[in-house]
């Protein structure tokens, strides 16, 4: 009796390990499997494209948002960020700022200010957390609250509208049938996952989340590492920017990148990165959006309201988080 | 002769079957200032929060103003008439005097705050303690030793018959800590006892009455403090007899070269706050002690040295070069390394591999533009995990899951892996089972040998005794003994502790 009670137990933990660590997998065969089964139409090409279209963005801001969480930090400007680049390059490009030769000079030189204007932008938001130790949810809040508003000052709170397939590229061109955007979220993807797994700069943000205190007497400058990588946050971000306007052949101040902050924590935490820092996982924030876009493409091609679909992300979070902890205490 | 304030008889207090008090006792007089001291681990804090409520006993008894007294939660021992102040204090800066005084009593009338009265309750409250403050200023404008005393008079009140005071002056100088003797007698004079635990010997001498010492979770002694000498308390507290002759128990062992060039050289550090005027010096192939009681400043001098704190005061060299540290990066350039003392908070990165913390300080110099050497890597890891005789499954094994010995050789090394010159230890063995305690101790010694200079802090007197090749005696932030290799024993570090031979 007593026995089987001992290998009870260790099985169970073993199955919460498990689960812990290949839950999000598991978790996107089975939707694929229902989904394969239950909704019509889905084993096509055109379904494929539209849920990879519309998880790309979210993706590659959670790549930046995985990296911030792995030092134990959390980046709430990301949205507004995105509003920023949205706005600016269209001012650039339409001419509105500066006159600039031809067209694709002009898109160039507004894809690289904007880009380079989050960059920046994010790089203050790492300042004010490694100089000043503000906790990294208010020094962020800081830009959540400001950033939008400076993109609408800057547009004036206009829509800007355009028709120019020179930027658009990034958004609605499709080389070998594959969205640009895609290619671009798969690039950064790996890239992210390998710089995290392989070089310094990856092993030492880990070090930080995991233990400052360590990581600091062991020679780390834990100051200049949380820098880049807010900065580098910030640049996904304004590359997401770009791509949500580049879709929508608009730009509104008000819109691009609304909520994006919550989404991308989402995807990290379902994708199995500790929240507290110190262990993370770029491949799990992609199986983490993925299984977060095919719930709801789920539930809204078999006539679930939308409601209720945010209802059911909610559940996947708490379920995630708590899958996590059972892993970690097992 | 009046019967006690507070006895407390044959208290035992066990968490999850671990004894932490066994058979412990404390008897405190009615105005009386009673000293209460011992090592870390002794038990004195788990035997206060015992009293003030904030765990329960296992058994024993307890009577406090001659009825027995089960105090269920802090507030009740508060209300009960036992106060409590912390080394840190728990005030509001930005609020006034006055508001502070009664934050959680706060008097009313009709309904609101009644102001004028909460001012005059705090006026006549701060004039016990002979205070003269502007009730409305904010707290943060006062200085540390004052707002100490508004804290101090926030917790007796009007209705406490003893305080018990945790390390009181562990934050103030020496002015202002006689600014407190001299409040801590007014409350004696009115009848008030107070219990008093603090590391500083010399307070004691000053202010206290008695002491009880305690030791691994019992009592050890209790006597009058004019008839305790300092190096009975000392010994007392260590657990060690000073006349006692003993053979080797570590496993050091002889060093078999000669001290060769200085590398390190200090003089006069001083942090500002535990580190006064320390110096330092330490040859290649050299174990050096660094010991003192708890609060000497051995840790912090450290500190000092590895940059991680910045000197306000003092020079410092390495191999007869100056030294500035602003950052640990500073120190490693240097050639230094360091072990903290607690692994847990300042050492392993638990969620990382073994492989991973064994090379946090190693990786950046290894392969090119950040990218590591995966082949390299490799053979630096396995080949300490072999020489060292690590314990784990392989070098991706989380170092969590090691053994706290097995975490303290992968620590170490980290720094071997950057071939230091200097080498600085605290409380190395600390936390390690007696087996795996021999082995570093062996490994320190033939490190030495090798070359090394080590700087290793214990608090452990045969660890210094039989291990260091020169012994730093620190009191109170000050350098007061350099005991040589030659006739070194536990009776003159003790007696260097207790009084501070050497010293002028």
């Amino acid at each position: 009796m007593r026995w089987h009670t001992v290998s009870g137990m260790t099985d169970r933990s073993g199955v919460s390990l498990l689960l812990a660590r290949y839950g999000t997998a598991l978790a996107l065969v089975v939707l694929l499997a229902f989904n394969f089964a239950v909704t019509p139409n889905f084993a096509t090409w055109q379904t494929l494209n539209v849920n990879l279209t519309q998880v790309s963005t979210i993706v590659i801001v959670a790549v930046g948002m995985t990296l911030v969480i792995a030092t134990g930090g959390i980046d709430l400007s990301v949205g507004s960020l995105m509003a920023i680049s949205g706005a600016l390059a269209p001012m650039i490009f339409l001419g509105n700022l500066v006159g600039i030769g031809g067209i694709p000079v002009a898109v160039a030189v507004a894809m690289f200010v904007a880009v380079a204007a989050t960059t920046l932008l994010g790089a203050f938001n790492g300042w004010l957390i490694a100089r000043y130790r503000i906790q990294p949810i208010v020094a962020t809040l800081v830009l959540y609250i400001a950033g939008r508003g400076i993109a609408q000052v800057m547009t004036n709170g206009n829509l800007q509208v355009f028709k120019l397939p020179e930027f658009q590229w990034i958004g609605l061109s499709r080389p070998f049938g594959i969205p640009a955007q895609v290619i671009v979220m798969l690039f950064i993807v790996t890239l992210a996952a390998w710089m995290l797994a392989r070089t310094n700069f990856g092993r030492q943000l880990l070090a930080i989340g995991g233990n400052e205190r360590a990581a600091r007497l062991s020679g780390i400058a834990t100051g200049r590492i949380k820098i880049a990588v807010y900065a580098i946050s910030g640049a996904l971000a304004g590359l997401a920017g770009l791509v949500v306007i580049a879709i929508n052949s608009a730009s509104d101040a008000n819109l691009v990148g609304m909520g994006m902050e919550l989404d991308a924590i989402a995807a990290v935490a379902v994708g199995g990165t500790l929240l507290s820092g110190g262990r993370a996982t770029i491949i799990g924030t992609l199986l983490g959006a993925l299984v977060i876009q095919l719930v709801r493409y789920t539930l809204l091609a078999n006539g679930v309201p939308d409601a209720a679909a945010l209802v059911c992300k909610a559940a996947i979070i708490i379920g995630a988080v708590w899958l996590q902890e059972r892993g970690r205490t097992a | 002769m009046s019967s006690p304030v507070l006895s407390m008889q044959s208290i035992n207090k066990t968490f999850g079957g671990i004894a932490a008090l066994t058979d412990a006792s404390l008897q405190v007089e009615p105005g009386e200032i009673h000293a209460l001291i011992g090592q870390n681990g002794a038990g004195k804090s788990t035997l206060i929060k015992v009293l003030t409520g904030y765990h329960q006993r296992t058994s024993g008894e307890v009577t406090f103003e001659g009825r027995a007294f089960e105090a269920a939660s802090p507030r009740a021992a508060q209300e009960a008439g036992i106060s409590t102040i912390y080394q840190e204090i728990n005030l509001v800066p930005q609020r006034s005097v006055a508001e502070n005084i009664c934050l959680g009593r706060e008097m009313r009338r009709f309904g609101l705050l009644d102001w004028p009265g909460m001012r005059a309750e705090a006026r006549r409250l701060l004039a016990r303690f002979k205070l003269s403050i502007d009730v409305d200023q904010p707290l943060s404008q006062l200085s540390t030793a004052t707002q100490q005393m508004v804290a101090i008079a926030r917790a007796v009140g009007f209705s406490a018959r003893l305080v018990i005071m945790d390390e009181p002056t562990s934050s103030l100088d020496d002015r202002e800590a006689q600014v407190l003797f001299t409040v801590i007698r007014g409350l004696k004079a009115e009848g008030i006892s107070v219990l008093f635990v603090s590391h500083k010997l010399d307070e004691l001498y000053q202010v206290c009455d008695r002491v009880t010492i305690m030791r691994d979770g019992r009592t050890v002694q209790v006597s009058r403090i004019d008839e305790t000498d300092k190096l009975t308390l000392v010994s007392t507290m260590l657990g060690r007899d000073v006349a006692r002759t003993e053979g080797r128990t570590t496993g050091f062992g002889a060093p078999s070269r000669a001290p060769g060039e200085i590398v390190l050289r200090a003089n006069g550090l001083s942090d500002g706050r535990h580190v006064r005027r320390v110096d330092l010096e330490m040859a290649e192939g050299e174990i050096v002690g660094l010991t003192g009681l708890l609060g000497s400043g051995r840790s912090e001098t450290a500190r000092l040295i590895f940059g991680d704190t910045q000197t306000l005061s003092g020079t410092m060299s390495v191999a007869a070069r100056p030294y500035h540290p602003s950052q640990p990066a500073d120190a490693i350039r240097a050639g230094m390394g360091f072990c903290t003392e607690d692994r847990k908070i300042e050492g392993i990165v638990p969620d990382m591999s073994v492989a991973d913390n064994m090379m946090l300080a190693l990786r950046p110099t290894l392969g090119r533009s950040g990218i590591v050497d995966e082949a390299r890597y490799r053979q630096i890891v396995t080949h300490f995990i072999a020489a060292l005789g690590i314990k784990c499954t392989g070098p991706s094994q989380k170092i969590r899951e090691l053994s706290g010995g097995n975490q303290q050789k992968v620590l170490l090394a980290r720094w071997l892996a950057m071939s230091p010159r200097l080498l600085i230890l605290d409380e190395p063995t600390r936390g390690i089972d007696v087996g795996a305690k021999d082995e570093i101790q062996r490994l320190i010694r033939s490190l030495a040998n090798d070359g090394l200079a080590v700087l290793m802090i214990s608090s452990e007197l045969e660890e210094v005794v039989e291990g260091a090749d020169r012994v730093f005696v620190l009191r109170e932030g000050l350098s007061v003994a350099d005991l040589p290799r030659d006739g070194l024993t536990e009776a003159a570090v003790l007696s260097a502790m207790a009084h501070g031979v050497g010293h002028d």
